[in-house]
């Protein structure tokens, strides 16, 4: 591939057309007559919003509501047991993405079985899982698949590729989650203080914009679907704050660049071929209907939840009790508020994911934030 | 914590200062080592040591012996020492080829020479399969020192920070060859002997308070290190730090920052206000320094804290790396 990324995000870090945008916001916010709370549901947003200041940019009745964004965060402590107890299997090969190896469950993490001997690699997409997988034929490649809408579509495609050259050792274990299910969990909850919702555009660029639409029809909540750049998070706030203030209530897009109604519909027939919804547990959310993806029971012959069914533990496990994670996910707390952020709790010694995953609301907290 | 020793302890950043405050400075404590320079020194000598591993063995722009002789004759530059008489004692897999092992110990020769250093004495230990990962190299060295004074504790107001050329060239190197990253630029290693880039300071007189070569943990790390060792508060504007094109493509595709990724031949440097502006010119006379830049400056608002500005007005703390760098998930 050719780094021409340069052109990806140059305009959209323009210091200039982000200081403009930050007078246009302030502007308009003098007419709102109220305050408004944007829950950015992913946390690649809450990373932009921290990394780069966002929020020293705007006026006070602008708030923002750190959302369930992360399949790091919002892992259960048990599904990570699961992954711990299969790494630790003889003749395995645990393979997952980036941070997931650093969330502890309550074993330890995967880093942490690794440091014990168990054979965990990261890849940077699940096709690695291929060549792992081809250089170990006496061993069981299995892949921790995590991830929203836009990582779905890749395990999609490593099924494929091993079902159809009869790949004899790779195993999946399924944890996708989707955006729009917690979205309604959340919103249908009494005490929620959600105005709008920035939704991000990756998962767009997959699914479409349709997957919002239920949500200003609905619920009365706009939603602008945005890109991760400093700009586009600026723009699309102003979005937001305009149609507040002209009493619109609509879906946007601000990410035009490429986010299309319909999205991406190879991708979402591989979804559809393989996995179906099913129930998932949320990690400070608890249960939410219909919220994950599983594979489809055609396939139980590479599902490793099934396979290694016997040494799975079952139990459900909570987070600490001091961690507020859950109230963090549903937008009611922040993190400062957490009574051991940044003391017991930190990147280092992480207690809840929220502060393990780098793009987790406590970690950008922690990371960015006290200076604000 | 952690029970067990886990690979994030040996990142160059929080948690590898954790395990040698708590391991090795608690028993090894001593007034000279407490001063966590670059290299120890000992009267007008600076010495210090360094094992090297890297993976894979040769990569763009550098190879393993290469690394051996820059990392160690480095440490002492950073001292303003003239690197001398190195040892070279080395771990092999039993299995290498003898091949790889010249080509290594070559690039090892032709280092030492730009260095104007020797290997007075060694060492060679082979041990079965699976033992090591190929070949570690461990380098000691031992340099005159030329300029006295230069130390990390010393950081003050009247200093400005400068970095003597682009960031994270080593460690976007290493990953992009790790990883199979196919690339159609020239991105390579940074690895460099620095102390011709140090000579030339001195002898052009700049008065410098401190230098750091900012290997493993990156500059971030540096700079933190500084704001702590000296207690001040370390403030750098972001679009002056400079990063090559190549390397923000990559930071961009994985999810890492430039700040925090390695090198093998960059450093940071607190010279007095008034030589700033020289010191950067005697620095773009070197080719691979063409974009040595004034970062920033200090001063007492958060000490030791280092703070990173951003273009459009707004600030963040910058801390130091901590974890193993992983990618971002999407
Ligand atoms: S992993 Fe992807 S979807 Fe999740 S928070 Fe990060 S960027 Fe957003
Ligand atoms: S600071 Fe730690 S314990 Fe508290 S909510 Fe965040 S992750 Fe949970």
């Amino acid at each position: 591939m050719g780094l021409e990324l340069k052109n990806l995000y140059d305009d959209f870090r323009d210091a200039d057309t982000i200081k403009a945008y930050a007078k246009i916001i302030a502007e308009d916010a003098k007419k709102l007559t109220h305050p408004i709370n944007i829950m950015e549901v992913c946390g690649g947003h809450t990373h932009t919003i921290m990394k780069y200041g966002v929020l020293q940019l705007l006026p006070s009745s602008i708030r923002f509501v750190h959302g369930p964004g992360c399949p790091v965060c919002i892992m259960p402590k048990e599904r990570i047991d699961h992954a711990y107890v299969l790494s630790r299997q003889p003749n395995v090969i645990l393979v997952t993405l980036g941070d997931m190896i650093k969330v502890p469950g309550s074993n330890g993490s995967l880093q942490d079985a690794r440091s014990k001997g168990a054979d965990v690699r990261f890849v940077y997409s699940p096709l690695d899982c291929l060549k792992i997988a081809q250089e170990n034929p006496d061993k069981t490649v299995i892949f921790f698949a995590i991830g929203f809408e836009t990582t779905t579509p890749m395990t999609a495609a490593l099924l494929d590729t091993v079902i159809a050259q009869n790949i004899p050792n790779i195993l999946l274990h399924v944890n996708h989650v989707t955006v729009p299910a917690p979205m309604r969990a959340l919103i249908s909850d009494e005490a929620c203080i959600i105005d709008a919702f920035l939704g991000p555009s990756h998962v767009s660029v997959i699914s479409g914009s349709k997957i919002y639409e239920e949500f200003p029809r609905d619920w009365h909540k706009p939603v602008v679907v945005s890109g991760f750049e400093p700009v586009d998070v600026m723009q699309s706030i102003s979005m937001i704050v305009k149609q507040f203030i002209e009493g619109r209530c609509e879906l946007e897009v601000e990410y035009k660049r490429a986010v299309t109604r319909e999205g991406n519909l190879k991708a979402q027939a591989l979804n559809d071929k393989y996995f179906r919804q099913v129930d998932f547990r949320w990690r400070g959310l608890g249960d939410i209907p219909q919220s994950g993806m599983g594979l489809r029971d055609e396939y139980d012959r590479y599902n490793a939840e099934k396979i290694y069914d016997a040494i799975l533990p079952k139990e459900e496990i909570n987070d600490h009790k001091l961690c507020i994670c859950g109230d963090i996910l549903k937008g009611k707390a922040s993190p400062p508020q957490c009574s051991i952020f940044g003391t017991a709790c930190k990147p280092s010694t992480p207690v809840g994911s929220c502060m393990v995953s780098s793009e987790g609301a406590c970690s950008a907290y922690y990371k960015y934030g006290n200076l604000v | 914590m952690t029970k067990t020793i886990t690979l994030a302890q040996g990142n160059g950043g929080e948690e590898n200062n954790e395990l040698i405050k708590k391991v090795f400075y608690k028993a090894f404590k001593n007034e000279i080592l407490e001063r966590s320079e670059d290299a120890a020194v000992i009267g007008n000598l600076a010495m210090t040591t360094d094992s090297f591993t890297v993976s894979p063995l040769f990569f763009a722009g550098a190879d393993i012996g290469k690394l051996a002789v820059c990392g160690t004759c480095n440490d002492l530059a950073m001292m303003g020492a003239q690197p001398k008489y190195l040892t070279c004692s080395v771990i092999i897999e039993e299995g290498f080829e003898v091949e790889s092992l010249e080509r290594i110990v070559e690039s090892m020769r032709s280092e030492l020479s730009i260095n104007g250093a020797v290997v007075v004495s060694g060492d060679t230990k082979v041990v079965p399969k699976g033992s090591v990962d190929k070949i570690f190299i461990n380098t000691t060295g031992l340099g005159e020192i030329v300029q006295a004074g230069i130390s990390s504790n010393n950081v003050s107001e009247e200093d400005v920070i400068l970095i003597n050329r682009d960031i994270g060239c080593h460690g976007a190197t290493i990953f992009a060859a790790r990883e199979g990253i196919e690339m159609s630029s020239s991105l390579k290693s940074d690895c460099n002997s620095l102390y011709p880039q140090v000579k030339a300071l001195i002898d052009a007189g700049i008065r410098i308070t401190a230098m750091r070569d900012a290997t493993r943990g990156g500059v971030a790390a540096v700079l933190n290190e500084w704001a702590r060792q000296s207690n001040v508060c370390i403030e750098v504007e972001e679009d002056k730090i400079p990063i090559s094109d190549e390397v923000k493509g990559i930071c961009e595709m994985l999810g890492f920052e430039a700040t925090a990724l390695a090198n093998e031949g960059t450093f940071v440097l607190a010279v007095k206000k008034e030589d700033a502006q020289r010191a950067v010119e005697v620095l773009q006379s070197f080719e691979v320094c063409a974009m040595a830049s004034v970062v920033g400056g200090v001063s007492q608002k958060y000490p030791q804290k280092v703070i990173l500005k951003s273009p459009w007005g707004t600030s963040r703390f910058l801390e130091t790396p901590n974890g193993e760098l992983l990618p971002r998930i999407c």
